[in-house]
């Protein structure tokens, strides 16, 4: 660091935790800004061969014939390839999973051979020199078709009309059924029964930096290097190496900067695939980097769900039971290797999540359409659960007359009631709903809200409040894809090394994609060292360099990762303290480490600098007794197995004011109260609160993802895809609660999913609270103001 | 997204500008705004790129004789910051602001905006509503024509092949003058849904049609009711990705009645 030193944590804050809990600035943020990042796109190489593909512009065609002949005489023009010449290089793959019962999908190639199944899916690649001179040739490409029928709807796939792919009966991907029991009586003996059908839109991740993959073949050692903005390098190293066919130890995936993820760079793209077959074919370093276009076009989707849901509740306002109907639709492929049943799994399993009643039913129908494919995005399934949830809970309470928040608190899971297993069959270890509740109403000043409401409706100003209660994945154990056969770890490494000099390096499985996970280990290793956060180095997303684990996804950094690193570092701890022991001939027992020193323990006073312990145990071990060898460098691994995942809660609160005349919606304030256990940088975590709150208000705002009926995507750019904007968003106020897990030392539990999660759920049902007087309701997301219009009969 | 090939030239004087302008497939960059970004999607794929920033006298912004001379290189910012335009010529002040975003305002042209015609931009209406003229020049003759006459279509005026928009003049406004902007968009910055700019009684919407539409009927009538009533003789808007066209003509009523009641209040 230069001489402009970061304070190495806020004023006026206590360290009797070392560094856990205090907003400590991430030491790679100085970087970032001054843009030394180092994304793939920066990075420069000798023989660069640049990859740009042909894609369908058709949702479902034949490919009759593909002329290269013009391109490849095009400037700079390395090769043009089709689907089969690729083939040759990367084996297809099939994305499903045993404990996805049923699941099916068909061989998917890195480039389609014979059909694409949907407008955007890559046909042929063309490798030149420049990306500009690859972009040439692409124009010169001549293709004929075959348009085969394209499936586009959901329902109509479901019918099954019309069959996508020729080796399935249908066009159902996975189905699910749960059943308690009981349902029907329940309803029968309900006083009251609410219904209603949700609708959400198919949407995206936009990440600021797009997809983007430099893979170098190394024909003399049959090795390849890829550089590539993952969020899983483990995981894509174990991919090149089986569909390549290189040995897994000579496939090294480098992870440096990412520039956001979010769920978007976790899954195999047929085009990145292609590059790493393109590098190996043409023996030489070949970068893809999907522009915007490409992004929006062949960048996961997600959400795009109907679903029925019915609640029976009691005439005291009790919830008896749910009752639950999704369909989505997918795409051609399931994606590869997570599948894409599983955002329709959790909203199964999710539904109903925060409350105590006993009977639930659920049907899940997943469908293969001829659009681009979705998959796992940022709290996969949970904005679903949380908005059909929480959309019928105010319903049902203003049918009843009840007030939405003494609704909720007559139903919530009482905080005393743990471990608890919900009759969808996940199990909770704590929750504390009535606490977040609580401490909600009281940040929001609820009741004072409802006074203000009530007078400036007689002034004809619309203003809504909504409430939205929650559960959250995080932390997930192998039952979430190893178990289903998936290669994907649920384990997690952290090294920590000594330096001579005192410093302490840490090399950790989990990823960094700009949320602050580097900042996060260095504050926790810190503090289980004894040294201070400048003495600290990170180094992640290198499977050259770290120890194997799953990376970053499902909010498993912190909790995993940085347990793994507590764990390491504690051992490192006692390592240096039991070399203390033998230079200071001293009791190790009596010894301890604080302020980069060896101190005694009950003392503090200092004994030896770090650097001395560090220059006797490296230069002069001679002078240790002769059975004694130092050990500076200590792996420790963690996995958390005692639950499926390490649930959290929260509850969030919208504020909006709809103009009846316009449909617009105006977003005043929004609050977050969160429960995710041990809260290591405060900062950091009410960042990710506010980002996931923000990517929930785009999903229920802004965002959504267009098709023509033919199949063709109408708003693939900026200008037209509505990601949310700084000056339509409200201050996000955040709170927590703080319940630690006790599976793991650190007791963390994930916080990426909660913003997102339940932002739409809030937002939808703030909507609701302030067109009430008005007589309308939306209930399909993204609620754009000629839906709200046309709720109000003015559009 | 890259553009494909192409010829730069940054002429340092109007004649030298004209000269290359008689290229057949030449384009003039000015604040590439929306150029570029149609160069790199390859929406378009011109030879040779004129780049007309280095000429002089076209940056200027003159208070003259009961008009204001806006050069066709002044910056959407310019506009924004200055204090003749704020005097002068409120609804143009009034306007700018909801202009993209900064760092386009920074680099975009009022002349770049007035050329390309979006129908959805906010200077063209302003321009018609105020009965702006502009001046034409090319190699041998200037012209002036009046805003409503210059806009001719979709992305389409009365430009010929090798004329440059030099200028626009924009009538000074009178103590009596009343000018209102209103424009909808779901984020700041946003090209709007439908906007409408009013100068006394010329009422002209944008994003409401292929062009500036003046809202003829409806600015003839005496009272709000039959003026609204009127709005849908003087507009048929065309439904964009995510409103309707029933929709955007609704939203133009709102905006009428918006104005209406802040220029008789």
């Amino acid at each position: 660091m230069g001489k402009a030193e970061l304070p190495l944590h806020a004023p006026g804050t206590k360290l009797d935790r070392g560094y856990i809990g205090q907003s400590v600035p991430r030491p790679n943020a100085q970087r970032l800004l001054q843009g030394r990042g180092s994304y793939v796109d920066d990075l420069r190489f000798p023989r660069l061969a640049h990859v740009v593909f042909y894609r369908s512009p058709h949702a479902h065609a034949k490919i009759k014939r593909l002329d290269f002949s013009k391109g490849l005489k095009s400037e700079g023009v390395i090769a043009i390839l089709d689907g089969r010449a690729v083939a040759e290089y990367c084996t297809p793959w099939v994305g499903v999973l045993a404990h996805l019962k049923g699941i099916k999908s068909p061989p998917q190639h890195a480039i389609a051979i014979e059909r694409a199944c949907w407008q955007g899916e890559a046909v042929a690649a063309v490798v030149a020199e420049t990306r500009a001179q690859a972009e040439d040739a692409l124009g010169l490409i001549e293709a004929e078709w075959e348009e085969l029928p394209a499936v586009i709807d959901m329902q109509e796939s479901l019918e099954g009309k019309k069959i996508i792919h020729k080796e399935f009966a249908d066009n159902i991907c996975f189905s699910r059924q749960h059943d308690t029991g009981g349902v029907d009586e329940a309803f029968a003996a309900a006083d009251v029964v609410v219904e209603e059908t949700f609708e959400f839109g198919r949407h995206t991740g936009v990440c600021l930096e797009g997809r983007a993959i430099l893979a170098d073949y190394n024909a003399a050692e049959h090795s390849l290097t890829v550089y590539h903005s993952t969020q899983a390098p483990h995981m894509m190293q174990d991919i090149f190496s089986r569909h390549l066919g290189i040995p897994e130890a000579s496939v090294r995936v480098i992870a440096r900067d990412v520039g956001g993820s979010f769920g978007i760079k976790v899954h195999v793209y047929p085009d990145e695939m292609a590059t790493a077959a393109l590098s190996v074919m043409l023996r030489r370093p070949v970068k893809f980097v999907a522009d915007r276009l490409e992004s929006f076009a062949t960048d996961i989707h997600a959400r795009e769900h109907k679903v029925k849901i019915k609640m029976a509740v009691s005439r005291t306002g009790e919830i008896l039971a749910f009752d639950l109907d999704d369909l989505s639709a997918i795409g051609p492929y399931s994606v590869y290797p997570r599948t894409s049943g599983i955002e329709g799994n959790q909203v199964v399993n999710l539904t109903g999540g925060p409350y105590k009643h006993r009977k639930y039913r659920a049907k899940l129908n997943v469908v293969f359409t001829n659009k681009n494919v979705t998959c796992q995005y940022r709290a996969v399934g949970h904005p679903i659960a949380v908005a059909l949830t929480e959309g019928i809970v105010d319903k049902a309470a203003a049918k009843l007359g009840m007030d939405p928040a003494e609704f909720r608190r007559k139903n919530l899971i009482p905080d005393d009631a743990y471990p608890y297993t919900f009759p969808s069959g996940i199990k909770f270890e704590r929750l504390s709903h009535h606490q977040t509740l609580n401490k909600l109403l009281d940040l929001m000043s609820y009741k004072k809200l409802r006074e203000e409401q009530e007078v400036l409706r007689k002034q004809n100003i619309f203003r809504g409040i909504g409430l939205a209660a929650m559960i959250e994945v995080t932390n997930p154990s192998p039952a979430f894809y190893g178990v289903g056969g998936a290669r994907i770890s649920a384990q997690d490494g952290a090294t920590l090394r000594l330096e001579p000099t005192g410093m302490v390096t840490v090399m950790c499985s989990v990823t960094e994609q700009g949320q602050g996970t580097e900042g996060i280990f260095a504050q926790i290793a810190a503090s289980a060292v004894g040294v201070s956060m400048d003495k600290v180095r990170v180094i992640t997303g290198d499977t050259g360099v770290t120890p194997y684990g799953g990376g970053t996804w499902a909010s498993r950094g912190a909790g995993i990762g940085g347990e793994a690193v507590l764990l390491a570092g504690r051992a490192l701890r006692s390592n240096m303290l039991e070399i203390a022991s033998k230079i200071l001939n001293l009791e190790k027992e009596t010894l301890d480490i604080g302020n980069n020193a060896i101190i005694g323990k009950l003392t503090q006073e200092k004994k030896m600098p770090l650097e001395e312990l560090g220059r006797v145990a490296y230069f002069r071990p001679d002078t240790l007794p002769m059975d004694f060898q130092a050990e500076l460098t200590v792996t420790r691994h963690y996995t958390p197995r005692q639950y499926g995942f390490t649930f959290t809660n929260g509850i969030q609160a919208s504020l909006v004011e709809v103009d009846p005349d316009t449909g617009f919606v105006k977003l005043l304030k929004h609050w977050c109260v969160e429960d995710s256990g041990t809260v290591i940088n405060p900062m950091l975590v009410d960042e990710q609160l506010r980002g996931g709150v923000v990517q929930g208000i785009g999903a229920a705002l802004f965002e959504e993802c267009l098709y023509s009926p033919e199949g063709q995507l109408l708003n693939g750019s900026m200008a037209d895809y509505l990601v949310p904007m700084s000056g339509e968003m409200p201050d996000i106020i955040c709170a927590h609660v703080e319940t630690p897990t006790l599976q793991s030392q650190l007791g963390a539990k994930g916080v990426g999913e909660a913003g997102t999660a339940g932002a739409p759920g809030a937002v939808m049902n703030a909507i609701n609270d302030a067109l009430a007087p008005l007589n309308a309701r939306v209930t399909a997301m993204p609620f754009t103001p000629e839906r709200i219009l046309r709720a109000l009969a003015k559009a | 997204m890259k553009a494909p090939a192409f010829a730069y030239v940054k002429p340092a004087s109007l004649p030298e500008a004209f000269e290359l302008l008689q290229h057949p497939n030449a384009k003039i960059l000015a604040g590439g705004q929306s150029l570029i970004p149609s160069l790199n999607m390859r929406l378009s794929s011109p030879e040779l790129l004129v780049d007309i920033t280095g000429l002089p006298g076209l940056s200027e912004i003159k208070v003259l004789n009961g008009f204001v001379r806006i050069g066709t290189l002044v910056t959407h910012t310019r506009i924004e910051q200055s204090p003749e335009i704020k005097k002068h010529i409120p609804l143009l002040a009034q306007a700018v602001p909801h202009i993209a975003h900064a760092a386009i305002r920074n680099r975009g042209t009022i002349g770049g905006s007035l050329a390309l015609a979006d129908p959805a931009a906010e200077y063209p209406a302003c321009a018609v509503a105020l009965e702006a003229v502009f001046i034409l020049k090319n190699k041998t003759t200037e012209r002036r024509v009046k805003a409503e006459q210059f806009f001719k279509g979709l992305f389409e005026t009365d430009l010929k092949p090798g004329e440059i928009l030099t200028a626009a003049e924009f009538p000074v406004a009178g103590k009596s003058d009343r000018s209102v902007f209103l424009e909808l968009t779901r984020r700041q910055g946003d090209y709007a849904i439908i906007g409408l700019a009013v100068h006394n009684s010329n009422f002209v919407y944008f994003g409401a049609g292929s062009m500036p539409v003046v809202a003829k009927n409806a600015s003839s009538k005496k009272t709000l009711k039959e003026a609204k009533a009127a709005l849908a003789k003087d507009l048929n808007p065309p439904a964009d990705l995510y409103h309707s066209s029933a929709t955007k003509l609704h939203l133009a009523g709102v905006l009428l009645e918006r104005a209406w009641n802040m220029l008789t209040t």
